[in-house]
């Protein structure tokens, strides 16, 4: 039973030394894109006043991240980081949903190909500190440099070292929580996956679990895009909002 | 966990992204928002024009009932002079008729009146007549002048107190 998998690393992309690059987290970043780029497209082909099928549900999706963001911050405000919202909802949701129905595996080699890509500590990184960096971004160019700076002696003073702090900390709990429950996910599911796929009993044995984690991992998919949803938009309106 | 670090994910990560952004707006959330705007322009259009409506609606029923009261009195007030009218000419006719009734008695009197006076008249002439047949008669007889007298007044007397 070795549940360690390789990733399909190539070095020195382009000749470019530290310049790795994991071709499954290419690969699975762009299916997720594609997925909900298709998902968009097919809502908005048939658009009428009197909306039906996916018109509905994109609608409905529309109207969630609106909501989302009118209970963190003014929409006035807000209205601009409505295309972030939900690029990162659906982008994340479907990430975390391509690693539930099965994973692919080179058996020779142990090297992981199919996965949520979100189960990828980089990868998730990446989208906490993009977040982080246009949260600061927007901050100062709707608050401008000197509000902006005092924000971070707010409520008092001595606070100072806290308020840096929790920028760090906010970026690396953003990153760091969608990637631990994710990783946690795809382990679980390799594991039941290699139990049920090892010797005869394990199959009988295996199926339940592997069933009812896949139906958690669903529930742990849409709480985590929702999460990282909601945090975002938080932290964008800790740094654009006077009063909060 | 991997060990290595992988720039070329964090690129492509942010590359993905924010062409998956890009698309989006193009594609899916413009044109859905677009519509959502227009759902809302339309219905809150469609909203004001019913309450226009309502509103004309209510002013027209207004009118109506204001125009209505209008007819009903006139017709009231025609009913009321026709009523007047029709006792005005009933009035007329009985007093024409009574005009009438007695301009006919009073012609009948006068003719009765006439008649008589020519009765009275053509009577008279008859006494006249009989009066000078009688004389002859006497003549005839060859009576005395104071026998005659006599005569002729009796006779006149009888037959003016008759008339």
């Amino acid at each position: 039973m070795n549940i360690q998998h390789e990733s399909p690393y190539i070095y020195d992309l382009f000749g470019i030394p530290g310049f790795h690059i994991n071709l499954s987290n290419v690969m699975m970043l762009t299916i997720a894109a594609v997925i909900v780029f298709i998902i968009g497209v097919v809502s908005a082909r048939t658009l009428s006043m009197r909306p039906t099928g996916m018109q509905n549900v994109f609608e409905m999706i529309i109207e969630f991240v609106r909501n989302m963001i009118g209970s963190t911050m003014d929409w006035k405000t807000g209205e601009r980081f409505f295309g972030l919202g939900i690029t990162i909802f659906l982008f994340i949701l479907v990430a975390n949903m391509l690693g539930i129905p099965f994973m692919l595996i080179n058996h020779e080699t142990h090297v992981l190909w199919w996965k949520s890509p979100t189960a990828d500590p980089v990868v998730t990184m990446t989208l906490a500190v993009m977040v982080i960096v246009l949260s600061h971004f927007y901050g100062i160019k709707i608050r401008g440099v000197k509000e902006y700076g005092k924000n971070y002696f707010r409520p008092k003073k001595f606070l100072f070292p806290i308020n840096i702090l929790e920028e760090f900390t906010n970026t690396l709990t953003l990153g760091a929580r969608l990637f631990g429950n994710l990783y946690a996910k795809e382990i679980l599911l390799t594991l039941l996956a290699t139990v049920g796929t090892t010797f005869p009993i394990g199959t009988a044995l295996g199926i339940i679990p592997m069933v009812a984690w896949q139906g958690y991992s669903i529930f742990i998919g849409f709480i985590q895009a929702f999460i990282f949803l909601v945090l975002t938009m938080v932290y964008i309106s800790h740094k654009v909002e006077t009063e909060h | 966990m991997p060990s290595t670090f992988a720039l070329g994910d964090v690129l492509f990560s942010l590359f993905t992204f924010v062409i998956l952004l890009l698309l989006l707006r193009r594609f899916a959330w413009g044109p859905i928002v677009e519509q959502m705007r227009k759902r809302e322009n339309h219905i809150s259009n469609e909203i004001e024009t019913a309450e226009n409506h309502r509103q004309e609606a209510e002013k027209y029923l207004e009118e109506q009932r204001v125009e209505m009261e209008k007819a009903r009195e006139e017709a009231q007030s025609i009913i009321e002079t026709s009523r007047k009218t029709a006792q005005e000419q009933s009035k007329e006719i009985i007093r024409e008729s009574h005009e009438e009734a007695n301009r006919m008695k009073d012609n009948a009197l006068a003719d009765i009146t006439r008649e008589r006076e020519q009765a009275v008249e053509a009577l008279r002439a008859q006494v006249g007549q009989l009066s000078v047949l009688i004389a002859t008669k006497i003549i005839e007889k060859e009576l005395d002048e104071e026998e005659q007298e006599k005569l002729i007044q009796e006779y006149v007397q009888e037959s003016g107190g008759r008339l």
